[in-house]
């Protein structure tokens, strides 16, 4: 199915949103002016490197942040309301039946004393009042057949029976099914999957990812997928937004991401992400490592003590990502040439390497 | 490994995290001089009847008031506390002596001798332990050392697991096994390795141990086991006491009491900040 | 789950076999003889000989242990010096009473202990969590016959609210018809209100004492095992599901908390049986402990060494109690022998 028209209104728009962590060792300046669009039935893909911030941004959205997190501006508008201002009953409502979210580690996001049905049903009955209202088939079936139409959507074989399974008793596949079934039970306009398929073998993995697509594109449903993967996103996604040391650098249809990417973090990604085609010794790692956030002088660009292109301009503050465009970049320098990404990388690689040879050098 | 420094450092942290920790420290080192040199500190002869009126009430002569006798109540409570003290540092002491090692040999060397030696330690924990030890008490006779003894053996499987515990992980670690094969042989090795690494969690069990012995004693003497009077023992005064609250004269028990409290607190406390200094991550 | 149930039977075997063991050594460890002893201060050398014989004490230990376990087989604990009744007897006579207090203050602790535990859990290192975590810690550290005697003399002597510490009623009552020996019980079945209020009165003061010992143990395992399971995977699953947050807390977050506070019970059931002895002492509460204490006092010792192994095997089973529970309540274990 193609991908819905780009000129629709969006539906989640995320604009300049800040937020910080107070810690024992330090205020952690975890996400920095974060501009992010998501329209209906789009599915986006969130990619970064761990501790890019991208799990952060989702728990803050739905308000389940941890208690040591402070958000130091902007907003987040879904269906005409500011979540960030929101009262804690109304985002309470509207989380599992507006907005859902699925996780990492299937097994271990289950309540593991109570049955998979019992818990698609709590879901159920929490949001029955809202859910009324709305027509469709299952309005008429009780909680217990709603429940094991959810598992059946799910493609669980044997509804019946594994509605009274434990999560225990299923396999980490079926475990992530299950938590597809209890996020998607009340129709939400909007899925949040923070790295659904991490710790599952490569084939659930796809099975997993085909069902979510699938169930996305049947009921037009806009979803966030977050993963560390850029090789996954690039093969379920429309579009991606890179993020780097809680930056949003680029944002960009897939397939014009990958024509040309715009930021150079973004390129050296695609050159150390595996495809079917990469061999082992063309893989390029990113080099150095991600900047220390508790850091009070952090340059306005995250990433350019360690990008090749960087230069005294980089001290200025960024221009923002601006997501209406179609194709938008977070640089001073963003890449121009048509070279495919891995020899981008490696020109990069050896520019970094002669810089560090000229500053050791000069000392 | 710590160095002797960051650890005096980790400890002044700890200190100054944690005021209650300080008055523990302080309140402990208050019994340490109150056992040690209590009667040369009180006002009165313990043992000496009618230096006040009977069962007269706290006042600037008695500060504790006096008891039926008319003894002072004052020097009675702090004189017994090296009488409390020493029973329960005498048992917690011969627990942990004979447990630590029984338990380093049950975890280090496994089979035979751990199943055994746990089965034994199950055994113990079958009971209720101030049961038990009311029953070795009765069967051994009614003295101070048997007291002792009824507490030790109660208090044996607390060290007998925790050293067990800690020989258990390090067993097959490849330092052990580099001990071994540079000749030293098991029980050297049991000494000098694992021992001092069993020390911190048994040090921390030590504290808490001490003040639930105290309590044990306490309890013993006072359904009539153990010290005898006109011995002073805190859990002797209380019982001499209850008699009396009934009919109002409650300084009898109330200061012997408060006293005993006041000792079991300072030792849970300064457990608790033990088990802060040495395993952070243990904090209940 | 059978299989589950019948191993966690097997494994309670070998305690009480333990604990048999443990009391048949502890009767052969009176110093002295004991022959002499069981036959009486007054007794001639004949009949001195008369009683090791009868007793078997003569025979070597095995065979005297053997004996001492055929007559526990049949219900023969000795008899009471003092008294002249059978220990067993007199000792089942008297349990209910210690029950009744042991039970209603499980009972009480636990509808305090609990909430207290949840309440610190959901806000770390407040006023409220520092505050629990000193009444716990003062209360585990009292010992019990202080605060028994403290709460006497406030609540009776001061106050007049609570009855004189005379024992389970007061002596213008007579106990009601034993169908369970429970006082609180068999006054409400034989629906004698005066009588239920009159029983509920004089338990009040050692159930408070007792309460306020077990109060730390369970307090502060609710609250440890609830911290952790609240910043579990799965309650953030059922948080960014949307489910109200006393869903979250009840039926979520604590049902998995309180596992680990189910087998915490066994221990604390130890800590109420020790403590039972000294209250029953402070408050001539005529259950098996003060009876014990009695003989004890009268250098009487089959209802000492009865009262022992009664008590040994009474916790054997309460822990197996709690393991059979246990059992129930976590699906996990049926597969997980």
């Amino acid at each position: 199915m193609k991908p819905p028209d780009a000129n629709r209104p969006p539906l989640l728009t995320v604009k300049d949103f800040s937020l910080e962590f107070r810690t024992r060792s330090g205020t952690v300046s975890a996400l920095q002016h974060i501009n992010l669009q998501l329209r209906k039935g789009e599915i986006v893909g969130l990619v970064g490197e761990s501790g890019s911030g991208k799990s952060v941004l989702s728990y803050a959205m739905l308000g389940i942040s941890d208690a040591a997190a402070r958000i130091t501006g902007g907003q987040v508008h879904f269906g005409g309301m500011d979540l960030l201002k929101a009262e804690g009953a109304a985002l309470s409502d509207l989380r599992g039946r507006e907005i859902s979210m699925i996780f990492q580690s299937p097994r271990t996001a289950l309540n593991p004393i109570r049955t998979v049905g019992l818990q698609i049903e709590d879901v159920l009955r929490r949001h029955a009042v809202h859910t009324r209202g709305r027509t469709g088939p299952d309005q008429a079936l009780g909680f217990r057949e709603r429940a094991i139409q959810a598992l059946r959507e799910v493609a669980i074989a044997d509804p019946e029976r594994r509605f009274n399974a434990y999560p225990f008793e299923l396999s980490g596949g079926m475990c992530q099914r299950v938590m597809i079934a209890i996020a998607l039970a009340c129709r939400p306009s909007l899925l949040i999957a923070d790295e659904p398929t991490t710790g599952l073998d490569v084939t659930t993995q796809a099975a997993v990812m085909d069902l979510l697509t699938s169930l996305a594109r049947e009921r037009e449903m806009s979803t966030l997928f977050i993963t560390h993967d850029l090789g996954l996103a690039a093969e379920y996604c429309d579009r991606i937004v890179v993020m780097h040391a809680g930056h949003a650098v680029e944002s960009a249809p897939t397939r014009e991401l990958f024509r040309q990417p715009l930021h150079p973090y973004t390129a050296l990604l695609m050159s150390s992400t595996p495809t079917q085609s990469s061999q082992l010794h063309s893989l390029l790692p990113v080099p150095g490592q991600l900047p220390d956030l508790r850091r009070s002088d952090l340059p306005p660009c995250r990433f350019s003590g360690r990008c090749s292109r960087a230069s005294e301009q980089c001290q200025q503050p960024l221009p923002l990502l601006d997501a209406a465009q179609i194709h938008a970049v977070a640089c001073w320098h963003p890449l121009q040439s048509n070279a495919a990404p891995e020899e981008i990388a490696a020109d990069m690689a050896d520019r970094l390497a002669a810089k560090s040879a000229c500053e050791v050098l000069q000392t | 490994m710590s160095t002797p420094l960051s650890t005096l450092g980790h400890i002044r942290h700890v200190l100054s995290d944690n005021p209650v920790t300080l008055v523990a420290a302080t309140l402990f080192a208050g019994f340490m001089l109150m056992a040690l040199l209590g009667p040369s500190l009180v006002p009165f002869d313990p043992l000496a009847t009618n230096v006040g009126p009977a069962l007269s009430p706290p006042s600037g002569a008695h500060w504790f008031g006096t008891d039926a006798l008319g003894r002072d109540i004052f020097s009675r409570v702090v004189v017994a506390t090296r009488l409390d003290l020493g029973i329960a540092f005498s048992a917690v002491l011969l627990s942990f002596i004979i447990g630590m090692p029984l338990g380093l040999c049950a975890g280090f060397l496994g089979g035979w001798w751990d199943r055994v030696i746990s089965r034994g330690a199950d055994t113990i924990m079958a009971f209720p332990l101030f049961v038990l030890a009311m029953g070795i008490v009765a069967a051994l006779g009614n003295t101070v050392g048997n007291i002792i003894l009824a507490t030790a053996v109660i208090n044996l499987p607390f060290y007998i697991r925790v050293a067990r515990a800690e020989a258990n992980v390090r067993r097959d670690a490849g330092w052990i096994e580099a001990a071994r094969l540079s000749g030293n042989g098991n029980a050297r090795i049991l000494a000098m390795h694992l021992f001092p690494n069993a020390l911190p969690p048994a040090m921390v069990q030590v504290s808490l141990n001490m003040g639930w012995a105290i309590l044990n004693a306490a309890g013993l003497s006072y359904i009539g086991l153990g010290v005898r009077p006109p011995e002073p023992e805190w859990g002797i005064l209380v019982a001499e006491g209850a008699q009396f609250i009934v009919s109002g004269e409650w300084w009898v028990s109330f200061f012997p009491g408060m006293m005993l409290m006041l000792a079991v607190f300072t030792f849970n406390l300064l457990g608790d900040a033990l088990r802060d200094i040495f395993d952070p991550r243990k904090r209940t | 789950m059978w299989r589950v149930v019948l191993k966690r039977l097997l494994a309670a075997l070998p305690n009480l076999v333990g604990v048999v063991v443990i009391t048949f050594l502890l009767t052969r460890a009176i110093p002295g003889d004991p022959a002499a002893y069981f036959a009486g201060g007054a007794a001639t050398m004949e009949a001195v000989e008369q009683v090791r014989q009868q007793l078997g004490l003569d025979k070597p230990l095995i065979e005297q242990f053997f004996r001492y376990v055929g007559n526990l087989a049949r219900g023969d604990l000795g008899l009471s010096l003092t008294t002249g009744q059978p220990v067993l007897k007199e000792l089942m006579a008297r349990l209910p009473a210690s029950l009744e207090m042991v039970l209603l203050s499980l009972l009480l602790a636990c509808a305090i202990a609990i909430p207290m535990g949840v309440l610190a859990a959901t806000k770390p290192g407040s006023w409220f969590d520092q505050l629990a975590r000193l009444i716990t810690t003062a209360g585990v550290s009292l010992p019990t016959f202080f605060t028994g005697l403290l709460l006497a003399y406030v609540f009776y002597f001061l106050l007049g609210w609570a009855p004189a510490p005379l024992g389970r009623l007061d002596p213008i009552f007579s106990p009601p018809p034993t169908v369970t020996g429970l006082y609180l019980i068999d006054a409400a079945l034989a629906g004698d209100r005066a009588l239920w209020w009159a029983a509920f009165k004089q338990l009040i003061l050692p159930v408070a004492t007792m309460t306020i010992f077990v109060l730390a143990p369970i307090a502060r395992m609710t609250r440890a095992s609830m911290i952790s399971v609240l910043s579990a995977d799965f309650v953030r699953t059922a948080r960014a599901s949307g489910l109200r947050p006393s869903t979250v807390l009840v039926r979520y977050a604590l049902r998995n908390a309180l596992l680990p506070v189910v087998t915490t019970l066994g221990m604390v059931f130890g800590f109420m049986i020790g403590s039972s002895v000294i209250i029953e002492k402070v408050f001539g509460w005529p259950g098996v402990g003060s009876y014990a204490i009695d003989a004890l006092t009268a250098s009487d010792y089959a209802p000492v060494q009865g009262f022992v192994l009664t008590m040994g095997i009474l916790f054997v089973l309460l822990n197996l109690l709690v393991d059979l529970l246990y059992v129930l309540i976590d699906p996990r274990v049926k597969i997980d022998a």
